[in-house]
């Protein structure tokens, strides 16, 4: 199945990924010939299949952690890699809510 | 054409941040406030390589929830991720629950102007906070971005559309809240956004079946907000179907200053949020054992408390629901009754001073009763006090405000502030002759006929006595005197 | 002391032991290992960082431990390395990507925190595909890198420079991570063993994620023997990493050398069907003969789903990955492209921090999560994917471990598959189910391709949390045929 240029910018957008006009080109492309190997899944019958969601292995039950309080990051080492800072905030281009 | 012509159809989403210690994937304090980024690490700031671990009390705390809403508890339960770039959310997704939250259904009922109502709940599930940004940070009018609050475990209880009316919207907030911090899950402060409600709101021509579009309103950190949003949101979605327009379904903020709502921008793109299950945390698995232990520690909840109140204490509906509105008021109620006596009376008593004189107090002051200096026994003894009519009325009232404001016991506040009522009839017969001595017009025109001026003699010797005297010694000696 | 070539030369096990039994020292052996990474990594290219100064100071102490007769254990002291996407506190951790260029975590991984608890030193943070994506390590944002075997082919991916370090015996053990094959692949094309445990044996806390439900870490080394000492340092339940088993952790060394005698062995029809090289399946059914001549018994089996392995996984990892990287935003580390509103520098972020492979899979991942195709997409995959796992299931019925090719051909050239994803993606075919089925899964070398010269793996998967049989089996045909020699790198 081929994928619309339109399909590729609208996913492009949710993903925040700005594509050259060629790149849009090519992932109509691949995608689309990656989507049509992807349809031999629906020869299959997976009626009443349940989808395997987590992998960790049935009957495992995964210990909770205690509502305890453990020791974070200063402020300054979690903001130590930050491209752009203001005070002790990261820095963002302007949100408009 | 009228408002009054359309229904209002509300249904409301209630964040609640669960009291706990720790976030709900990290070990980082939930406290409100402090510096910027001074409760992170590297799972709440999002980092790459790190992993969520499910805090134990957050499900604890959804359970108890649960059981007291009457929903079904899903043994199973599973986390979903919510796609979506903000600043605010390190991850480019929000932890929450989708398709299987850890609980379905439930009601909360309420009583709105004298009538009964069930408003139905959809779902309770458990998700993380996210962040805050912080607006112009910099003469460039940039934002900041303070991560304190990403992970902070919240309930999210989601209403079916049952409300048809600001002040059953209202109500439902008041007594969801009250339950809630009964169940010692959620601090009900909606000022610092522990108890946060986003409102669904749709119109429909009274009689219609079929709701109108819906938007969903934002903001609104108060009751009178609230109040202001949705009669607001109402009239601009009656206005624009009466005039042929049509309601689109959006987000909308409420902005405080203008008392208006309007488009959130951030929300403008359609919302394809791409949930899929969270594959970092296994399924939630909610044991019978643990229900059951759980549901045999649930406190007895503020409906069930003021309905106890009138079948046992005889008190009107009004006082108790005001008793048991707050957990604290009502436990203290609870002690001072006991410190004092016991049957209807001593209750009615107990309750009119809590509802009356302390509320006022309290409000004055804003204390809430962990604070408040006056205990039970310390209310229990001024009521003693009065009946032994060792104090009156206004002496009593004099009492509590300073015991209320220093938290000395009652018997040496009426010493110390000589508040004690004067009985001995000797002082009071003296009082009584110095007034009518100095009325003998008064007395001449009572002695004609003129009844009414017994009261004016009391006041007298009540003047005289600095209100101290004892009302009842008063009046009979005046009688008395007077010749009767 | 004895020569470099020697030192690097020795196995794990005999440098831990050489340095028990103070005829070496750590000292020696990381001078040899950075000595031979100095003159042969400029050709292999399996290092994105090597940390000299911080080797030598824990060689120092790892000398001062074997003084005092404190060894922490048989690692205590052996130069090690990492993929370049475990978190290592304040040392460069980049996931073969631009986006992550100098990011310093303040954090280590646990796999890291218990190579160094043994006493391990490690030298550097080796070579990947960005984010683990690919299959050739042609996808690295940084440097090629070679398989030592033949410099002109791929090394294989997506942990090549963990693969490559081994055979050019750089180190005498790598950690890598394995979505799809990219441990048990590069160990197969580069002749080095390498274990996929079963998920949830070894903690991804710290592990830069590319497909959550898929990634598991393991060790690659040059014996079975080292694979093993390895596995049973990072294994165990981890507190921070909720999808970590608690079950014991099996003593990987203490049936290693019980043989193959006994042993049903499944060898499943469909991973001899469709473009498997002549040479490839010869060097297996040698292999698979071996065993028979061990007194292992041969079981044909049947993996019905093999084929709709590439598919579902084609759905379920990119969509996972899709999600994993939006955190990737230029808000709190890494790249930051600057631009006038916040969306304009997500978007050129993103744009110029990720290569095309990593977009690719952001693309096809939000594509199938997006609204309409989830049922159509990652629902039905997930689905698959279980009847992936019941095939697996029937076959432990019949058989103790099934075996087959790790891949279809050996390493190919460089840049023969870069145009074309989808061919890129089928060398994945057998390897793909294993993870699909959350199953472990190992690479062990049984010869060299007769035109080609390379070598060719043999794949061992096995039951859940059964790495103990799978160990022993590869140890058999180890014993038999003997370990590959070290490939003569150019001219060095
Ligand atoms: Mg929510
Ligand atoms: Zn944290």
């Amino acid at each position: 199945m081929a994928l619309s240029l339109e399909e590729v910018r609208r996913i492009a957008g949710l993903a925040r990924l700005r594509l050259s006009a060629e790149e849009e080109r090519t992932f109509a492309e691949q995608l689309s010939a990656i989507l049509d190997h992807v349809r031999q899944l629906e020869e299959l019958d997976v009626s009443g299949v349940e989808p395997m969601t987590h992998a960790l292995a049935a009957g495992e039950v995964p210990a909770l952690r205690p509502d305890a309080n453990r020791p974070g990051l200063p402020a300054e080492e979690a903001l130590a890699q930050a491209p752009a800072r203001e005070g002790t905030c990261f820095k963002v281009p302007r949100i408009i809510e | 054409m009228p408002v009054s012509d359309f229904q209002m159809v509300l249904g409301l989403e209630v964040h609640a941040q669960l009291l706990t210690r720790s976030k709900i994937f990290c070990g980082c304090s939930t406290e409100f406030g402090g510096e910027p980024n001074t409760h992170v690490c590297p799972v709440c700031l999002g980092l790459p390589g790190v992993l969520p671990v499910l805090n134990a009390k957050v499900v604890e705390m959804a359970i108890r929830t649960g059981l007291a809403l009457g929903s079904r508890l899903k043994e199973q339960s599973i986390f979903a991720r919510k796609n979506y770039f903000y600043p605010d959310l390190p991850k480019g997704y929000q932890t929450s629950q989708y398709e299987l939250p850890i609980c379905e259904g439930g009601v909360v009922e309420l009583t709105v102007g004298g009538e009964e109502k069930r408003i139905r709940l959809t779902r309770i599930h458990m998700e993380e906070d996210a962040g805050k940004n912080v607006h112009d940070v910099s003469a460039d009018g940039s934002s900041g971005v303070d991560l304190n609050r990403a992970g902070v475990p919240l309930l999210e209880i989601v209403s079916e559309p049952d409300l048809r009316s600001v002040d059953e919207a209202i109500e439902y907030l008041k007594s969801l809240r009250a339950i809630l911090m009964y169940l010692g899950v959620n601090d009900g402060n909606l000022q610092e956004g522990s108890f946060r409600c986003d409102a669904n709101v749709s119109v429909m021509r009274k009689g219609a079946e079929k709701y109108g579009t819906r938007c969903e309103i934002k903001n609104m950190n108060s009751f009178r907000f609230l109040r202001q949003a949705i009669d607001y949101e109402v009239r601009r979605q009656v206005e624009l179907v009466e005039g042929g327009g049509k309601v689109v379904q959006e987000t909308r903020l409420f902005d405080p200053d203008r008392g208006e709502t309007r488009p959130m921008r951030s929300k403008e793109e359609a919302h394809d949020y791409r949930y899929f299950p969270e594959p970092d945390l296994p399924p939630v698995l909610v044991a019978p054992a643990d229900v059951e232990r759980i549901s045999k520690e649930l406190p007895e909840l503020p409906r069930a408390r003021a309905a106890r109140y009138a079948r046992d204490l005889g008190l009107s509906a009004y006082d108790a629901g005001l008793l048991v509105a707050e957990r604290a008021v009502a436990e203290f109620f609870d002690a001072a009754l006991a410190a004092y006596g016991s049957g209807a009376e001593a209750a009615k008593k107990v309750a009119n001073w809590m509802n009356g004189e302390v509320a006022r107090l309290a409000n004055e002051r804003d204390e809430a009763p962990a604070a408040w200096k006056l205990t039970p026994a310390r209310l229990a003894a001024i009521l003693k006090l009065l009946d032994a009519q060792t104090i009156g009325g206004p002496g009593a009232k004099q009492v509590l405000e300073e015991v209320f404001a220093t938290g000395a016991e009652p018997a040496d506040v009426v010493k110390a502030k000589g508040l004690a009522q004067v009985s001995d009839t000797g002082a009071i017969e003296a009082a009584v002759d110095q007034v009518l001595a100095a009325s003998a017009a008064e007395v001449e025109r009572y002695r004609g006929g003129n009844k009414k001026l017994m009261g004016f003699f009391v006041g007298q010797v009540m003047k005289a006595m600095k209100g101290k005297g004892n009302p009842a010694v008063v009046n009979e000696l005046l009688r008395k005197k007077l010749g009767e | 002391m004895s020569g470099g070539e020697e030192l690097t030369a020795l196995s794990l096990r005999e440098a831990g032991a050489g340095i028990a039994a103070r005829a070496l020292s750590s000292r020696d052996l990381v001078e040899a290992a950075l000595a031979r990474i100095a003159a042969t990594d400029a050709k292999v290219g399996a290092f994105l960082e090597v940390g000299a100064e911080r080797a030598r100071a824990a060689a120092a102490q790892a000398d001062q431990r074997a003084a005092k007769g404190e060894r922490r254990s048989e690692l205590d002291g052996v130069p090690l390395a990492v993929k370049d996407l475990f978190a290592t506190k304040g040392v460069p951790t980049t996931a073969g990507s631009r986006i992550l260029e100098g990011w310093r975590p303040p954090y280590d991984a646990t796999v890291v925190e218990r190579l160094e608890a043994a006493g391990a030193v490690l030298v550097g943070k080796l070579n990947m595909d960005e984010f683990a994506m690919g299959s050739s390590n042609e996808n690295s944002a940084y440097r090629p890198c070679s398989n030592p075997w033949d410099l002109s082919r791929t090394p294989g991916g997506s942990s090549g420079g963990s693969a490559a370090a081994v055979a050019a015996r750089q180190v005498h053990g790598t950690l890598g991570t394995d979505t799809g094959g990219s441990i048990r692949l590069p160990a197969a094309f580069c002749g080095v063993v390498g274990l996929k445990p079963t998920y949830g044996r070894v903690s991804r806390y710290g592990v830069v994620a590319f497909a959550s439900s898929l990634d598991q870490v393991g060790p690659l080394a040059r014996t079975v023997e080292d694979t093993a000492l390895l596995l049973g340092r990072i294994a165990g339940h981890d507190p921070r990493d909720m999808t970590s088993s608690a079950r014991p952790v099996d003593d990987y060394l203490a049936r290693l050398e019980q043989g193959a005698s006994g042993l049903r062995i499944g060898v499943p029809r469909e991973w001899f069907q469709g473009g498997v090289d002549a040479g490839v399946e010869k060097s297996v059914r040698a292999a698979l003969a071996s065993y028979e001549k061990l007194g292992a018994k041969l079981v044909e089996i049947s993996l019905p789903h093999t084929k709709y392995g590439i598919a579902a996984y084609y759905l379920i990892a990119p969509a996972e990955a899709s999600s994993n990287l939006a955190r990737y935003d230029g808000v709190r580390f890494g790249l930051r492209a600057e631009a006038k509103g916040l969306k304009e520098m997500y978007a050129e972020t993103r744009e110029r921090g990720f290569g095309a492979e990593p977009k690719r899979r952001i693309m096809l991942g939000t594509y199938a999560l997006s609204a309409g195709y989830y049922d159509a997409y990652y629902l039905r995959a997930q689905k698959v994917r279980t009847l992936v796992r019941r095939d697996f299931d029937a076959a432990f019925e019949k058989c103790d471990v099934v075996a087959g090719p790790v891949a279809p051909t050996v390493a190919f050239p460089l840049g023969a598959r870069t145009q074309d994803p989808l061919q890129m993606y089928l060398a994945d075919v057998f390897t793909i189910t294993c993870n699909l089925a959350a199953l472990p899964g190992l690479s062990v070398p049984c010869g060299l391709e007769a035109t080609s010269g390379m070598p060719v793996g043999l794949q061992l998967v096995g039951r859940p949390f059964d790495e103990a049989t799978l160990l022993r089996a590869a140890r058999a045909l180890e014993r038999e045929i003997g370990t590959l020699p070290a490939p003569a790198i150019g001219s060095v």
